[in-house]
């Protein structure tokens, strides 16, 4: 059974390939039917080939053929299987499978509905391509197909214009990222002679020593691709402009998947980075910079879409925060939980703005509570899960990944209480959401409520979200066992408590009203704070002073070639010479005459005033 | 050398007016026989001064260049009066000034 993990990728390529040829023949139902049962067989075949490996966890490797060879490098389209490969592809092929099930009510009236199924199709094809990958090049092509499938779908409805824009942005911004993973890719190569991840980390553990410069380089240069992809800080502005694709692609790629492929990639190559401490640093206090920076600007925003997606950057930061500390498991679980709650708050906002005629403003929404159940306990659950709170999935993982940060020694307690400000921004947030668009009085009317197809894989996810967190994930072997110490009681006390205090603040403020903050806000400095927050911290702002605009001067400048300007000079002189010269050609005789003899006076004249001896 | 002894200066000033005459009229008038009347005259012009200057200097050159260009001139009424009759042919006129085609 094992042995047909290579048909896992295979089943969604070919049926995004049919799709794609047949996109103007097949019925619509043919073309659902198509899109979600691909993705369901390959989630079908991940559950049997885990079930297999549960019984005897032995990672293998599987060679389908060489991909090319060229000197001493030969990389394979080879598939690397253990525990960590089976828990990102029950996520994507499983998440997938009911983020496709959604997607066939929600895209429903969509004209290009087969090129919608192609494209999403596609993106699980080569999402699971990257964490199947047993080298890293056969990683890369799947890490540069999921990058294609999201600037695709992100300019899903590319009629409009400002779309088209987010997916560009996208698209250049992961760009930056991706340059420097194949930095580092090359380094690595030329380094350590192979790009098999496992040969890899075993020939950099005999080459190099701990705190060596050229691991540190490396890891840095995997970072970049790590934080472009996952977009965090500095590269993390692509992320709330995604939000212009279709919401369920937003849940499955900006929110459960794709987003999360940094991660990953930082898990898989763990080797490495525990032979760079100093790389280990940096990815735990980027996480921590971007989970603080995206939740403030959460609390801010008033697009129900964007709130999700600084959510998410803000999530990420957290698991980018275990994998610094060294909690890798409690990242990867993380990774798992939020998969789970992510995409069911991303689908119940799909199913909101689907039935609100496409409104994004939370404030103009309100008292959905009655008239959308299950969109309601959707976003109940999920929001619980987001904010931690206790007995919910997303509370075991953030727990544990509060927990190792304090115990890491010296800078940990600092990296636990950033987290917990996190945390507590968390739970304000993702409440303020709930209060604010589903109680309160209402002001607009719903269509109605989900139809069956979009209401199973919220109540499926709601499921996930609440018992995410008692599944036991089998990467024990896969990372370097986690210290066993626990910190002290009251540690885990305040972790627990933070979350709820968040929920309290934000009834009080948003639900009830007892805790009035208007002076607060409306004082000039909470003023300029909220412009602050909301605008992102002003890096959107800042990266168009000092890249976008500078860049967009010089390619006007150099589009009227000023090279050819100089050359210009010498043709326009040449031109007005030849006018004035050509002006004289009348063709009137007595003109000639004239200027022969004038002329013929004046040079005599001054040949005279020349003394006869200098002749 | 006995006999009528004209000064040189006084050739060479009719010979000047003579070529003067000729250039005006190559510049004022526009009936192309004209113009070529006018050639004619400041070739003339020239070739007394010529010799003239070959006869105050006791020098055959002089005579020499008058025969070159008497044949000079022969050679550019041949060709001038065949122009001529193109113009008119043409044309219809032997206004040059409203014979010209170029514009610059």
């Amino acid at each position: 059974m094992v042995d047909m993990i290579w048909l896992v990728p295979l089943i969604p390529l070919l049926s995004s390939i049919l799709l794609m040829l047949g996109s103007a023949t097949l019925p619509r139902v043919l073309i659902g039917l198509l899109g979600v049962c691909s993705v369901g067989a390959a989630a079908v075949l991940t559950l049997l080939v885990g079930l297999e490996f549960l019984a005897n966890p032995q990672p293998f490797q599987l060679t389908l053929w060489t991909w090319m060879q060229v000197g001493d490098f030969s990389p394979g389209i080879a598939f690397y299987f253990d525990g960590l490969t089976l828990v990102m592809m029950s996520v994507i092929t499983g998440v997938g499978f009911l983020i496709h099930l959604f997607s066939t009510e929600f895209m429903e009236e969509d004209a290009s509905y087969a090129r919608y199924f192609a494209y999403l199709n596609m993106f699980v094809a080569a999402m699971l391509m990257l964490v199947m990958a047993e080298n890293l090049l056969l990683l890369y092509l799947g890490w540069e197909g999921v990058g294609v499938c999201s600037y695709l779908l992100v300019g899903f409805w590319y009629q409009n214009s400002a779309n088209g824009q987010a997916a560009r942005k996208a698209f250049v911004v992961t760009r930056i990222g991706d340059t420097a993973m194949a930095l580092g890719l090359l380094l690595l190569f030329t380094e350590l002679g192979t790009l098999d991840i496992q040969a890899m980390m075993g020939a950099a553990d005999q080459q190099w020593q701990v705190g060596d410069r050229l691991p540190l380089i490396a890891c840095l240069l995997l970072l970049g691709g790590a934080v472009g992809k996952s977009a965090q800080l500095p590269l993390h502005t692509w992320l709330p402009d995604a939000m212009a694709g279709p919401t369920p692609v937003s849940a499955l790629i900006h929110a459960a998947t794709m987003v999360t492929a940094g991660v990953y990639l930082i898990a898989r190559t763990n080797g490495l980075f525990l032979l760079a401490p100093t790389a280990m640093m940096i990815v735990a206090l980027v996480g921590l910079a971007t989970l603080l920076m995206a939740a403030f600007t959460a609390l801010m925003q008033s697009d129900i879409k964007r709130i999700l997606a600084y959510s998410t950057i803000s999530q990420i930061g957290y698991m980018f925060l275990a994998l610094g500390v060294g909690a890798w498991t409690a990242g990867i679980f993380h990774l798992m939980t939020h998969a789970f709650f992510k995409a069911l708050l991303f689908l119940g906002s799909g199913a909101i703005i689907h039935y609100l005629h496409h409104e994004h403003d939370i404030f103009k929404m309100g008292g959905l509570r009655s008239k959308m159940p299950v969109t309601f306990w959707s976003f109940m659950i999920g929001s619980a899960a987001l904010a931690a709170l206790p007995m919910t999935s997303g509370f075991f993982s953030k727990d544990q990944i509060l927990l190792q940060a304090y115990m890491l020694p010296e800078a940990g307690p600092w990296l636990w209480l950033g987290g917990l400000l996190g945390a507590l921004l968390t739970a304000i947030y993702s409440f303020r959401l709930v209060f604010v668009v589903f109680f309160g009085e209402a002001k607009t009317q719903p269509d109605g409520d989900t139809g069956w197809r979009m209401a199973l894989p919220l109540v499926l996810l709601c499921g996930l979200a609440m018992v995410g967190g008692y599944f036991i994930i089998p990467v024990a072997e896969v990372f370097p066992a986690a210290s066993t110490e626990h910190p002290a009681h009251w540690v885990e006390y305040v972790s627990i408590s933070v979350p709820l205090i968040g929920l309290l603040l934000s009834y009080l403020i948003f639900h009830s009203g007892q805790l009035n903050v208007d002076r607060l806000v409306n004082s000039s400095l909470g003023q300029s704070l909220r412009r602050f927050w909301f605008s992102g911290w002003g890096i959107d702002w800042l990266y168009d002073r000092v890249f976008v605009r500078p860049y967009y001067r010089l390619s006007g400048t150099m589009l009227n070639e000023p090279i050819d300007a100089i050359y210009g000079l010498i043709v326009a002189i040449n031109q007005t010479f030849n006018h004035w010269l050509a002006v004289s050609q009348t063709g009137r005789i007595r003109w000639y005459v004239a200027s022969m003899v004038f002329g013929l006076i004046l040079v005599l004249t001054l040949a005279l005033q020349i003394p006869a001896e200098a002749l | 050398m006995e006999g009528l002894n004209i000064p040189l200066n006084h050739i060479l000033l009719v010979s000047t007016l003579l070529f003067s005459i000729g250039m005006l009229g190559l510049m004022i008038r526009r009936n192309i026989i004209f113009i070529l009347m006018s050639l004619e005259v400041m070739l003339n012009a020239a070739a007394l001064a010529f010799v003239a200057a070959g006869a105050h200097w006791g020098q055959p050159d002089g005579q020499i260049i008058f025969m070159l260009i008497l044949t000079v001139a022969a050679a550019e009424v041949a060709v001038g009066l065949g122009l001529v009759l193109q113009v008119q042919r043409r044309f219809k006129t032997l206004d040059m000034d409203s014979a010209d085609r170029m514009r610059g």
